[in-house]
């Protein structure tokens, strides 16, 4: 146990944490030079798609050190994005210290914070690293005084890296096996392994990753999920090495996989402890704190049929993706289907996508929410984040919305348009200050609904890709609400309602509006669509009916063309929802979804 | 295929003497390849006799048949009757170019039987023929109408187009009104479709012209049916008008009764009332693969020397599909039990009722003159 150590990689967006990953990967000889790519622990398409890491990835590497000996590493890559800060708070419960990366051009940013404090919540040992030192941008004396001013890190014991170039990898692995402890535990000890993520095999049935804290598992051992009592009989365990490496066994301090021929999605739980089932031990390992959903969208199967397979998709899906929260919801315009809650809107794009892509489900969305709290007049307190459930208004003594303290650091420059922007988004109580030379951090209180929107975009639209932003949910405060529905020919779509800020209420309106005129095709009669409050319309828009659908000509050589096209018509028709008489696609539920305008 | 079915014969001629610039049809204006058509096609033609061995109508088009030297149109026509048994009452058509009908022309498509001349005229009016690109003018089609009639012809349709850029109704109803003179027993009248890959396509994207907008057409056609039906003609597919029930286009009338059909030539389709299949577009691949190989037993043709372009298996579900769209582009309209076939039907025939689009009677649902317009959309209303 003492040549093992366990390190997550954490940083900022883009601060080279996977590239960082591939030249340790390769390193330690685990790839050849024909089957590797970059980023190559982004294994989900999504992720190569985008560039960006949205799941923890482990990684078992075997390195010998200067001394001699022979240490068995586990990396861990983690996503930098703030709506995945869930995957790496739970990746740094199975790690002894961290590399905390700073890029050396852009310094140290908001989300840098962030994932510090949460190492230092878990006494994990910080080897802050200045990446990109390629860059002729790089700045490596100002990342050191940012190092040392605002991280509060000792900067001489900062290595220097690049990535990309492979510089200072030797010193990096030099620094993870002297500099971060090994882990403790006693292989003897009845088993205890912290369950911090699982996925699906079809074949296999669920597949754990665990960190074993005490004891130690082999296959055909029969363990017992503390949470609810199942057991099961180990078929297999062992360690990622890019794919999964068979072992004879885990002990105290490894980090692996169990497979146990687990079918029962349910039985799964993340952060739940696994332990003997013959020796149990007596309590379980600490978990996880469950995810703080902030924003919250109601999914819906396209067609009705497809809401029992939706309702596994989402089991397996959750078993991957523990920061999703989902609960039942029937809408009277899209039937049965899911309330959803989210760390954030990409996070919500993702799960979209990914169960669209990976569980084959046709999915509508509705309109993202905050929770809002009403207190009522007759004194009765509720919680609303689904505009279904807004209260009469009548009803309604105080209203109050969700605040955050947003925190953004941008070059000096930017100062002016992101001040703009946050004021535009009523934010408030704005405070400065100056980290280092050239740059600011710019706090405001603001209404979480204001940047669950599309307030990053906005954000890295005007400071060019230079702003980084953080927020803290800082607590409920009064405000003027209103739910704006949208009528489709007069009747009521309620997945399309919105709970707004009042100021904002006619904007919305009319952008929905505008949105669906574009998005629902013309139909045979024509489609009025509004928006209102109460009973006053605010915003319209209409789509004119067709007024002729047929083609002059179809003789012997026309009829498989035409029947191909009603077939793809229909097929279109299935990713429709009727309301009412007219058809809706997916798509437009979709747009209204969208922040910025493609 | 049951045998007492006579099947409809289409033959298609891919010769023009001129393309235009409208059109996209298959045709090839290279009449040097006419002798090796017609060879091609009386090789098809035994290929295909013992499955189709008769048919009770014949139809010639194109391209443009007229195109034809008398010698090769009697050749294909002697082809087709050496090997397949046109049936005495079988309506033959061909389609003719009003300036390739010369008396004489006219008098030997007697001689081979056709007895029914689809005239393509499309406009009485010189700037708009010439608008289409067509070669001959308004005075060469009423002269080819009369020379026709004193030929013997006497059923006669004339293709007209309309809603064209920059039409008027007052031209329309000008052009309408020449045809009605001369009493055809069937009109056809079509809307101009700009068609991707046709000249017209590339002008109308580079604005040479305007095309109609839509609620013009939509007005253009309502008008064109009442103005038809009030002076006798039956309006009883989108685009076909008869005089009386006995003149509607009985081939014609295959493909939208689904029916099976027989196509020669290149690019033609055929249906056997489950598989569809299809020959190449071109000439000279019609041509090279029916003649390319010579046989080893000349009296065993074999499959592999057909000019295949394609096919499909068509399942029950297709094939209810191909029936309700087709039925639904027809004044005959569709068998109430066949629609009851499609999920929610009864619903939504009730819709469709109700938005004037349908008429349902006890046993068959039937477009109105609006729900011919919005056909194709109403074949989609039952789909899902
Ligand atoms: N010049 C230079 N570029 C680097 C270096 N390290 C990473 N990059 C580039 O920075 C970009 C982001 O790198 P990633 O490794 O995907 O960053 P990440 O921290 O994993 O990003 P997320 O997972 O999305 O948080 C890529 O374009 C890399 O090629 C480096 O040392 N020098
Ligand atoms: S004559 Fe007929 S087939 Fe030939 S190009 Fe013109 S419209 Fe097309
Ligand atoms: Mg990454």
């Amino acid at each position: 146990m003492q040549q093992i150590r366990n390190f997550s990689i954490i940083a900022h967006i883009d601060h080279g944490k996977s590239t960082l990953a591939d030249r340790l990967i390769q390193h330690a000889g685990l790839s050849n030079d024909r089957q590797f790519r970059d980023q190559i622990l982004d294994n989900m398409d999504i992720e190569r798609e985008r560039g960006i890491t949205i799941k923890s990835q482990n990684c078992a590497l075997n390195y010998t050190a200067k001394d001699g000996k022979e240490y068995h590493l586990n990396l861990i890559d983690t996503p930098g994005h703030v709506d995945f800060s869930y995957e790496v708070s739970r990746a740094l419960a199975s790690c002894e210290g961290v590399l905390l990366l700073v890029d050396a051009a852009q310094g140290v940013e908001a989300q840098t914070l962030a994932n510090l404090y949460a190492a230092m919540e878990h006494n994990l040992e910080i080897i802050p690293v200045i990446n990109k030192i390629d860059l002729p941008a790089a700045d490596v004396e100002r990342v050191k005084e940012e190092i040392m001013d605002e991280l509060g890190l000792d900067a001489e014991a900062a290595l220097k890296c690049s990535a990309k170039a492979g510089i200072g990898i030797d010193e990096i692995f030099e620094a993870i096996v002297e500099r971060i402890p090994p882990p403790t535990g006693d292989p003897a000890a009845p088993l205890q392994a912290l369950i911090f993520d699982a996925n699906y095999d079809p074949f296999r049935g669920t597949v754990i990753s665990c960190r074993i804290f005490e004891g130690t598992i082999k296959a055909g051992d029969i363990i017992r999920f503390m949470s609810n009592g199942a057991t099961y009989k180990v078929e297999d365990v062992g360690v990622f090495r890019l794919k999964l490496e068979k072992h004879k066994q885990l002990s105290a301090g490894e980090v692996g996989y169990i497979i146990a021929g687990i079918k029962t999605v349910s039985d799964t739980r993340v952060g739940d402890t696994i332990t003997n089932d013959a020796n149990p031990a007596a309590t379980a390992v600490h978990g996880f704190v469950e995810p703080k959903s902030m924003v919250f969208s109601s999914v819906y199967p396209i067609s009705s049929d497809d809401y029992p397979s939706l309702v596994e998709a989402l089991e397996k899906y959750k078993l991957n993706d523990a920061a999703l929260e989902y609960e039942k919801d029937s809408s009277a315009a899209l039937g049965m289907g899911f309330r959803c809650g989210f760390l954030g809107l990409l996070h919500l794009e993702i799960v979209q996508e990914r169960l669209e892509r990976e569980f084959n489900q046709s999915i509508i969305m509705t309109a993202p929410s905050v929770q809002y709290k009403f207190t009522l007049k007759n004194g009765q307190n509720i919680i609303v984040d689904n505009p279904q459930y807004y209260p009469d208004p009548t009803t309604i003594d105080i209203a109050e919305e969700p605040y955050v303290k947003i925190s953004i650091i941008i070059p000096e420059r930017y100062m002016g348009v992101v001040m703009k922007l946050c004021m535009d988004r009523r934010g408030l109580n704005s405070k400065f200050h100056y980290p280092s030379t050239g740059r600011i951090e710019i706090n405001f209180e603001m209404p979480l609904a204001e940047i669950v929107y599309d307030f990053y975009d906005r954000l890295k639209s005007v400071t060019q890709g230079y702003g980084s932003f953080d927020y803290d949910f800082i607590g409920h405060r009064e405000s003027e609400l209103v739910k704006v529905e949208i009528l489709v020919n007069h009747e009521p779509v309620d997945a399309l309602s919105i709970i707004v800020h009042k100021e904002n209420a006619r904007a919305r309106g009319l952008q929905i509006c505008e949105r669906l005129e574009k998005e629902i095709p013309r139909q045979m009669f024509k489609i009025i669509i509004q928006g209102a409050i109460g009973g006053t319309i605010i915003a319209r828009s209409t789509i004119n009916p067709y007024r002729k659908d047929v083609t002059a000509k179809c003789y012997g050589g026309d009829i498989s063309r035409k029947r191909k096209l009603l077939e793809k018509q229909k097929e279109g028709k299935k990713r429709m929802k009727m309301v009412g008489n007219v058809e809706i696609p997916q798509k437009a539920f979709v747009s209204v979804l969208k922040s910025v305008e493609d | 295929m049951s045998p007492q079915t006579f099947s409809g014969l289409y033959i298609h001629i891919p010769f023009c003497r001129t393309k235009c610039p409208y059109c996209d049809f298959y045709s090839c204006t290279d009449l040097h390849f006419v002798h090796a058509f017609t060879a091609a096609l009386e090789k098809e033609i035994l290929f295909y006799c013992t499955s189709f061995p008769s048919a009770d109508t014949l139809y010639l088009g194109g391209g443009t048949p007229t195109a034809l030297p008398d010698a090769a149109l009697s050749d294909i026509m002697a082809s087709v009757r050496k090997q397949i048994a046109i049936s005495t009452d079988a309506e033959i058509t061909i389609e003719a170019n009003p300036n390739d009908l010369s008396r004489e022309k006219l008098a030997h498509l007697r001689s081979l039987g056709f007895n029914r001349l689809s005239i393509g005229v499309q406009s009485f009016d010189d700037a708009m023929l010439q608008f289409l690109g067509r070669r001959h003018t308004a005075d060469e089609a009423r002269r080819s109408i009369d020379f026709a009639r004193e030929a013997g012809f006497d059923t006669i349709s004339i293709d007209l187009m309309y809603a064209l850029p920059g039409q008027s109704r007052e031209g329309w109803t000008a052009t309408l009104n020449e045809a009605l003179r001369f009493s055809p027993e069937h009109l056809s009248c079509y809307q101009l479709t700009i068609k991707e890959g046709t000249p017209f396509f590339d002008c109308a994207r580079m604005a040479a012209f305007q095309p109609c907008a839509e609620q013009d057409e939509a007005e253009f056609f309502m008008f064109t049916s009442a103005f038809l039906e009030e002076r006798g003609y039956g309006h009883y597919e989108v685009s076909n008008f008869a005089r009386a029930e006995k003149f509607q286009a009985r081939h014609n009338s295959k493909y939208w009764e689904h029916k099976l059909y027989l196509g020669l030539g290149p690019s033609a389709h055929s249906f056997d009332g489950r598989r569809r299949w299809w020959n190449v577009r071109s000439v000279e691949g019609y041509i090279e693969k029916l003649l390319g190989a010579a046989d080893e037993t000349p009296d065993v043709i074999r499959q592999e020397t057909m000019p295949a372009g394609g096919s499909e298996l068509l399942t029950d579900e297709q094939l209810r599909m191909e029936a309700l769209m087709l039925g639904l582009r027809t004044r005959r309209g569709i068998e109430l039990e066949h629609v009851l076939t499609f999920p929610h039907a009864s619903a939504t025939l009730q819709r469709l009722q109700a938005e004037g689009l349908l008429i349902v009677s006890s046993n068959r649902a039937t477009p109105t003159t609006h729900g011919l317009l919005l056909a194709d959309s109403l074949a989609l209303r039952f789909v899902e």
